[in-house]
């Protein structure tokens, strides 16, 4: 079997008494999309935040490319090739689209202790933030102001953000959350345009959309994966049908 | 800034600075224009203390120029952003006591004990944010008001007085109330001129996003960090320049410059002319200084008026006074 892109062995994170993630391995390979299932309070967020750095680990290992990056800073694993977007959408409203996304491209394009050159203007890393929107279809927004896009479009400027770090692996939490049925269209799409060239792990509560799009599926519940595999698999799997499906059918 | 559609034709040089309406990008000629014209004024009128006012007015533009790149571009309200323009003006009054009175000399010894302060003190606020940013920088603040209070070799608690004013290259400039006024208009000139440039640079840039969305900022591959660090320093030093032309203006150097309601006043300057603008500590300086004379006049609780003219500006415009001429003019408040 291939090096996986992405090993979790031995994961944990307890808030008090609480295990929110407890022992959590995770292999996630090289281009594929793998999907983060599991009930509300199942601590998927709490994974994400972890393999993104955001919170610290209180044990196991998180190697990435080789590379063990258990201890280190977001913006460290950033620079990595590890870029997460987030759950509640996360985007800097006062700037322009294009500003938003050109940020992300300046902060892996050399210092950014310049002092005197004006950074709206910087040619090269326009023209990379604009092919980025161009990747999420908002090449026509790149000058409204992030806060004026609908909600479906802040999806999609949050996953242009997160390609325009130049990551390899980009951890996207709920990037459907709260989009309607067309919304969610565009969105399912363009995550399905950048197998091949991105690996992805996505936590989605819409079925239809892991589903559709994933390779592979684990099922997270209490902080612990119960089942993980293909989704064919996974949909038959008796401890998922009995802990996460419940009563409810897959579709 | 425009939120309507531009055409897929519109080159990806353009710009926000060549879609800012006319009237923005002519408002800093307006307002250095006017100030450049006060000496017309007070010679017209024959009245010379219109000048120290003007003068006064513009080196508290400068503190609160400074003020702003950190609590309008950075979200760090600095409560002890007075030590600076007192570590300026000592840095007057303690070298011309050894008779050092070159004014390049006392700005280059200014600049480098603030920005000193500036990093040791930065970097251990810097690890708090919010309420408690506020109170270390207020705690810092004081702490280097009392330790000139106790300094008795430099006059103490009851200051010091100067014999004259700086020299520049051995030459008796600024002893001239007009050539000190032109002077300290064309460093604050110069101050404005870098504080755009900054705002707009890569630095500016990710200080500005630090403070609308710090996370956000870390999540694309940023340490905030060391750039809310150097722009403390950078705010210092320039406040430092202020203090060092405060000394020279009235001759008189004392720990009042640096107690934690001065920094207030400085962050009321800032509030009043619109946080996070590049003219707003301008015109909130001026309509301070502006208010503090004016009403002073009337009763010596002018202190009230200031404080319910505040709660307006900041009631009805959120961006201050510059804010609200924008919004008078019809634009749009983003």
């Amino acid at each position: 079997m291939l090096e996986p892109l992405l090993a979790v062995k031995g994961l944990r994170k307890n808030f008090g008494a609480l295990k929110v993630t407890d022992n959590v391995d995770l292999n996630v390979q090289k281009g594929e999309i793998h999907a983060l299932i599991g009930p509300n309070g199942a601590g998927k967020t709490t994974l994400i935040h972890q393999l993104s750095g955001n919170l610290r680990s209180d044990a196991g290992s998180v190697v990435f490319a080789g590379q063990d990056i258990t201890r280190l800073g977001m913006a460290e694993r950033v620079h990595l090739g590890l870029a997460r977007s987030f759950q509640i959408t996360s985007i800097l409203d006062g700037f322009s689209v294009l500003e938003n996304v050109a940020m992300a491209v300046q902060a892996r394009s050399g210092s950014s202790f310049r002092f005197f050159r004006d950074a709206s203007r910087e040619d090269e890393i326009n023209i990379q933030a604009n092919k980025a929107l161009a990747r999420v279809q908002l090449a026509d927004r790149a000058y409204r102001r992030a806060g004026s896009l609908s909600h479906g479009e802040k999806r999609q400027l949050e996953i242009a953000i997160a390609l325009a770090t130049g990551a390899r692996l980009l951890l996207l939490d709920e990037p459907l959350a709260g989009t309607g049925h067309e919304e969610s269209a565009v969105l399912v799409e363009l995550m399905r345009s950048l197998r091949g060239s991105h690996t992805l792990v996505l936590i989605e509560h819409d079925m239809d959309a892991v589903f559709s799009l994933a390779d592979h599926v684990s099922v997270l519940v209490y902080g612990s994966v119960i089942a993980s595999g293909e989704p064919s698999t996974v949909r038959s799997h008796p401890d998922v049908r009995a802990a996460y499906l419940g009563e409810e059918e897959i579709a | 800034m425009s939120e309507a559609v531009t055409p897929a034709t519109t080159s990806i040089m353009e710009t926000t600075a060549e879609r800012q309406p006319l009237l923005s990008r002519l408002a800093p000629w307006l307002v250095f224009g006017l100030f450049a014209a006060v000496p017309l004024l007070a010679h017209a009128i024959n009245d010379s203390f219109i000048l120290v006012i003007a003068t006064r007015m513009l080196i508290f533009a400068l503190a609160a120029l400074s003020l702003n790149l950190i609590m309008g571009y950075g979200a760090l309200v600095s409560f002890g952003h007075a030590a600076y323009i007192g570590i300026g003006a000592y840095a007057v009054g303690i070298l011309s006591s050894y008779g050092i009175n070159d004014l390049l000399l006392q700005i280059a010894a200014a600049l480098v004990v603030a920005g000193l302060f500036a990093l040791v003190t930065g970097y251990l606020s810097l690890r708090t944010s919010g309420v408690y940013f506020i109170m270390i920088t207020l705690a810092f603040g004081q702490m280097a008001f009392f330790f000139m209070v106790s300094l008795s070799a430099f006059g103490g608690d009851d200051g010091m007085s100067l014999s004259g004013r700086s020299t520049l290259l051995g030459a008796d400039l600024l002893a001239d109330n007009l050539a000190l006024f032109y002077g300290v208009l064309i460093i604050l000139a110069a101050a404005f001129l870098l504080m755009r440039t900054l705002v707009a640079s890569r630095f500016g840039r990710v200080l500005r996003g630090t403070r609308d969305n710090p996370t956000r900022m870390r999540a694309i591959g940023f340490s905030p960090f060391a750039f809310q660090l150097t722009a403390y320093v950078i705010a210092g030093m320039i406040a430092a320049v202020a203090g060092v032309l405060l000394a020279n203006q009235v001759q008189f150097v004392s720990p009042a410059y640096m107690t934690w309601a001065r920094s207030g006043e400085l962050i009321v300057m800032v509030v009043l002319g619109g946080m996070g603008t590049l003219l707003g500590p301008i015109i909130g300086a001026t309509v301070f200084i502006l208010l503090e004379d004016v009403l002073a006049h009337f009763s010596e609780h002018w202190k009230l008026g200031l404080g319910l003219i505040l709660v307006l500006v900041v009631l009805g415009s959120r961006d201050g006074m510059s804010g609200l001429a924008r919004r008078l003019r019809g634009g749009s408040d983003a």
